[in-house]
């Protein structure tokens, strides 16, 4: 890890160049084989000794070619002309390592994305693409054989996100042996499935399959549940993260806390609850979100406190039978060292007021998902009548509309996924409970899974009425007497070929899924990217859906966009075995990328002691030197570029490999 | 001289959200003139000015340093010593008669093709515009001029 001694490399004197045709994905805008040729001839003075164009030389034959190449003809640099280095950088380097060289002898530079993928004129894209590759050939004569950093890797785990994808995630850890830190911000896990009455397409009820998921988080002697908490900072890498958690005061000693509820009983102030209610019903200001609630203990919202705002009240504290409700309790703050994350932290729900076409918040009448999925529930406000605003109407007709602020230019482009099954879930339960008539409005009809589409044909056999269309507005302005006291739906029937007025009792917004409010500053805070939705990003959106960029931070369920349980299950359960494979490997290897100082060069000027990001730069007063520790350096390169007097040098991307990439460059006009 | 003058253009990339949009404009099909040649660096913050000097000096017509926006440096803020530097080396350019708007400074997030696609094509337009930049001129005419007349010892 120190300082190699510094035995002056030799350059690299015999190199392979590699142009792969990708299929037609280069081949068919590139000459490859002219390329190759090229380079043959006009890099030999740099040492080319052998450059050949291949088919695809990510396959396994193409990879055997360079292994021969480099034990045939020995070689000691290798330059593959492919696609990004983000996708087979490694496949090649490994290749390389394979054959007795060490892997960063070899260069990967980019023909695809950047070339035949972007450009149009094919001409112009073969000189480029052989600008480019000499550019790799000028930078591997001045590669160093560098070694990868080993750490160890911490066996704990943190999941952000209680929702079923955390739950999930976190359970398969702990199963597996390991300790997981569970942190969530709510006063209780369970996230948005706790909060509907039955699930698609089985119908199973929701409370009866996850309460015994959240129980056994709750209970599990490797987890650590930390409810009313969250990521205060993150410092570190991959194997050794340390994290500042801050546990809210709950104004509730969890030691003494037996859950009994009294004080929830006792407590004379009733709000509506906007979060667990979805607005439609009523919490006392001690609480706990739902009666399942793991863990039990309850939270005092100080905001809405009377003693918090007046001084006065503490009956919860007066009938607590164990002394358990501490108002002079303050937030904690604490660290916990893990060596990979999890982050499952869902989604919010599109809020439907915005478009205002269709009167949520305006009409009483009109409810948004999430609201009638409380009002279905038999623990929920109504004890799961369907009625409307007025609390006993029981509506005759209901009409359901889909993809609100989904597939739609002045909201959401991106399809909400489970939107068309969860209005059919919504026309079967008012059927069943109301057998009140049903319409389905609908733009097209998504139920692409395991058991989706036998659930729509049950739903039309109901007798559901299906229109296809967007719906234009919902109104309250009746043009004719049957229009009276209803809800109208106008809709262009583009089966009918006609504009239809539809007059309901009652509406149900399918509005879909939207990233976190909050999901941009939690990417910052783990150091991961989001999309310009703001949803979480993938490593590869096919082959690698629950790992980042960054290594060690896995995401799963909603938080990466719109799934169904299933889905944020599967999810979950991946991410988990993802970091039980790094966990029992003990100990991840680093890219060596990192700064080094040259004593003798480093005059003491200090100019790159305030620059560095991660405090790796330290100044060793007896000698007046600079020095940096490796262990904390990530390899930015900023003090590199900072030195006057070029005593820094950035192993991987040093001053001399990027001048002569620049050379190499431009070497074609 | 009819022919279309075509810029060569030296891009210099973060590894984390630059790289990745010209990555993403890729697979995404987004095409953008051919005048771009890219060079990979961790972060923005390794832009030493010393390469934007070697690339002009070297034959490129214009340079553009990209970046993670303001805030998403993978590195934490590197991108703002990005553009401290930026600054600064535009001041020495001019000073040497450059003009500034052939080295230009681009924010890009990971998910930006599109917009870095638009950039470079705005880019290309505008160096075309101030036609190339005939750097090499500079050094043969050093050598035409009569040498100093300061004597060192041989
Ligand atoms: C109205 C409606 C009905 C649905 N019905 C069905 C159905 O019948 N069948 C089906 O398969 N799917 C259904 N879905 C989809 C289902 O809700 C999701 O697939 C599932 O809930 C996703 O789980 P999750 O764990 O990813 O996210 P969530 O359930 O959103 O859980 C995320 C958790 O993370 C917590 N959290 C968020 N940010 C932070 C932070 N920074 N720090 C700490 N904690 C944080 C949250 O408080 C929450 O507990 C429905 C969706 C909607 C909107
Ligand atoms: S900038 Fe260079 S010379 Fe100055 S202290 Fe740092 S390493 Fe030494
Ligand atoms: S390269 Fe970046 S992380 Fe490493 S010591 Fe220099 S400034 Fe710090
Ligand atoms: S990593 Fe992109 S600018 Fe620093």
């Amino acid at each position: 890890m120190s300082a190699e001694e510094k035995t002056p490399n030799k350059k690299p004197e015999k190199i392979g160049v590699y142009v792969c045709h990708c299929g037609s994905n280069i081949a068919g805008m590139v000459d490859v084989e002219n390329v190759a040729k090229w380079a043959g001839e006009e890099l030999a003075h740099k040492g080319v000794v052998i450059a050949r164009d291949y088919k695809f030389m990510c396959s396994s034959l193409g990879q055997e070619l360079i292994e021969k190449d480099i034990k045939e003809f020995g070689l000691d640099g290798v330059v593959v002309a492919a696609c990004s280095p983000h996708l087979h950088e490694k496949t090649f380097r490994t290749a390389t390592e394979k054959a007795g060289l060490n892997p960063y002898m070899c260069e990967l530079v980019s023909i695809r994305e950047q070339v035949s993928w972007v450009h149009t004129d094919k001409a112009a894209a073969t000189e480029k693409s052989k600008a480019i590759l000499s550019g790799g050939v000028h930078r591997v004569l001045f590669d160093e054989p560098l070694q990868e950093m080993k750490v160890p890797i911490n066996p704990n785990t943190l999941v952000v996100g209680g929702g079923i994808a955390g739950i999930q995630a976190a359970l398969e850890i702990a199963n597996a042996g390991f300790h997981v830190y569970l942190v969530e911000r709510e006063p209780s896990i369970g996230g948005h499935m706790a909060q509907f009455d039955k699930t698609f397409p089985t119908l199973d009820c929701s409370a009866c399959i996850l309460t015994p998921r959240m129980v056994e988080a709750g209970t599990h002697p490797n987890i650590t549940l930390l409810t009313w908490s969250e990521v205060e900072s993150v410092s570190g890498y991959v194997g050794n993260f340390n994290i500042t958690i801050r546990k809210k005061a709950r104004y509730v000693n969890e030691e003494l806390c037996t859950g009994c509820a009294v004080c929830i009983e006792k407590c004379p102030k009733k709000i509506i609850d906007d979060v667990y209610e979805a607005g439609l019903g009523y919490r006392k200001v001690v609480y706990t979100p739902f009666a399942q609630a793991v863990p039990k203990y309850p939270v005092i919202d100080r905001e809405n406190c009377t003693y918090f705002q007046k001084g006065t009240c503490k009956a919860c504290e007066k009938f607590c039978p164990t002394d358990a409700i501490d108002f002079e309790q303050q937030d904690e703050l604490f660290n916990v060292e893990v060596g990979n994350i999890i982050l499952a932290t869902g989604y919010d729900l599109f809020d439907a007021r915005k478009v205002t076409n269709y009167g949520y918040g305006r009409l009483a009448n009109v409810f948004n998902s999430l609201e009638f999925e409380r009002l279905s529930n038999a623990a929920g406000p109504t004890n799961g009548n369907i009625v409307l605003r007025d609390g006993k109407t029981t509506p005759k007709t209901v009409g359901i509309i889909h993809c609100v602020g989904s597939r739609d230019r002045n909201f959401n482009n991106y399809c909400s996924t489970i939107c068309c099954m969860q209005s059919l879930k919504f026309a079967h339960l008012v059927k069943e409970r109301t057998g009140a008539e049903v319409y389905e409005f609908y733009i097209d009809m998504r139920t692409a899974a395991k058991a989706y589409d036998e659930f729509y044909q049950r739903v039309l056999e109901e007798g559901t009425l299906m229109v296809r269309g967007k719906v234009a507005e919902v109104t309250d302005a009746a043009r004719q007497p049957h229009e009276e006291g209803k809800l109208i739906i106008q809709v262009e029937d583009t089966f009918a070929g006609k504009q239809r007025r539809i007059p309901v009792d009652m509406v149900i917004l399918s509005n879909g899924m939207e990233p976190r409010s909050d999901a941009k500053e939690t990417a910052k805070k783990f150091g991961i990217s989001c999309s310009a939705d703001s949803w979480f990003i993938e490593k590869h959106p096919k082959l690698d859906p629950v790992s980042t960029m960054t290594e060690g931070v896995m995401i799963a369920g909603c938080a990466s966009g719109p799934k169904d349980i299933p889905t944020s299950v599967a999810q979950g359960a991946a991410a988990a075995a993802r970091v039980l494979d790094k966990i029992l490997q003990k100990e991840v290897a680093l890219e060596p990328i990192r700064a080094t100082v040259d004593e003798e060069k480093c005059s003491g000027c200090r100019i790159c002691n305030n620059l560095c990001p991660f405090n790796a730069i330290s100044f060793v007063d007896d000698l007046a030197v600079t020095r940096i520790n490796p262990a904390l350096c990530q390899g930015c390169g900023t003090c590199v570029a900072a030195c006057p007097a070029g005593a820094i040098s950035g192993t991987g991307f040093s001053n001399e490999q990027i001048l002569a990439q620049i050379d190499g460059l431009l070497m074609v006009a | 001289m009819s022919e279309k003058f075509e810029p060569t253009i030296i891009g210099f990339t973060c590894n984390w959200c630059s790289y990745r949009a010209a990555d993403l404009a890729g697979t995404a099909r987004v095409k953008y003139p051919p005048n771009v040649r890219l060079v990979r660096l961790m972060c923005s913050g390794r832009m030493d000015p010393t390469f934007v000097m070697k690339a002009l000096a070297g034959g490129a017509d214009g340079v553009m340093i990209t970046g993670c926006h303001p805030g998403e440096c993978h590195y934490i803020d590197q991108n703002y010593k990005a553009l401290r530097r930026f600054l600064l080396l535009r001041r020495t350019l001019a000073g040497l008669g450059i003009e500034a708007g052939r080295v230009k400074l681009v924010w890009a997030s990971a998910a930006e093709g599109v917009h870095l696609a638009e950039e470079i094509t705005k880019l290309v337009e505008e160096i075309r515009a101030l036609g190339p930049l005939n750097w090499p001129k500079w050094d043969e005419q050093a050598e035409h001029q009569p040498e100093p007349a300061l004597e060192v010892a041989a």
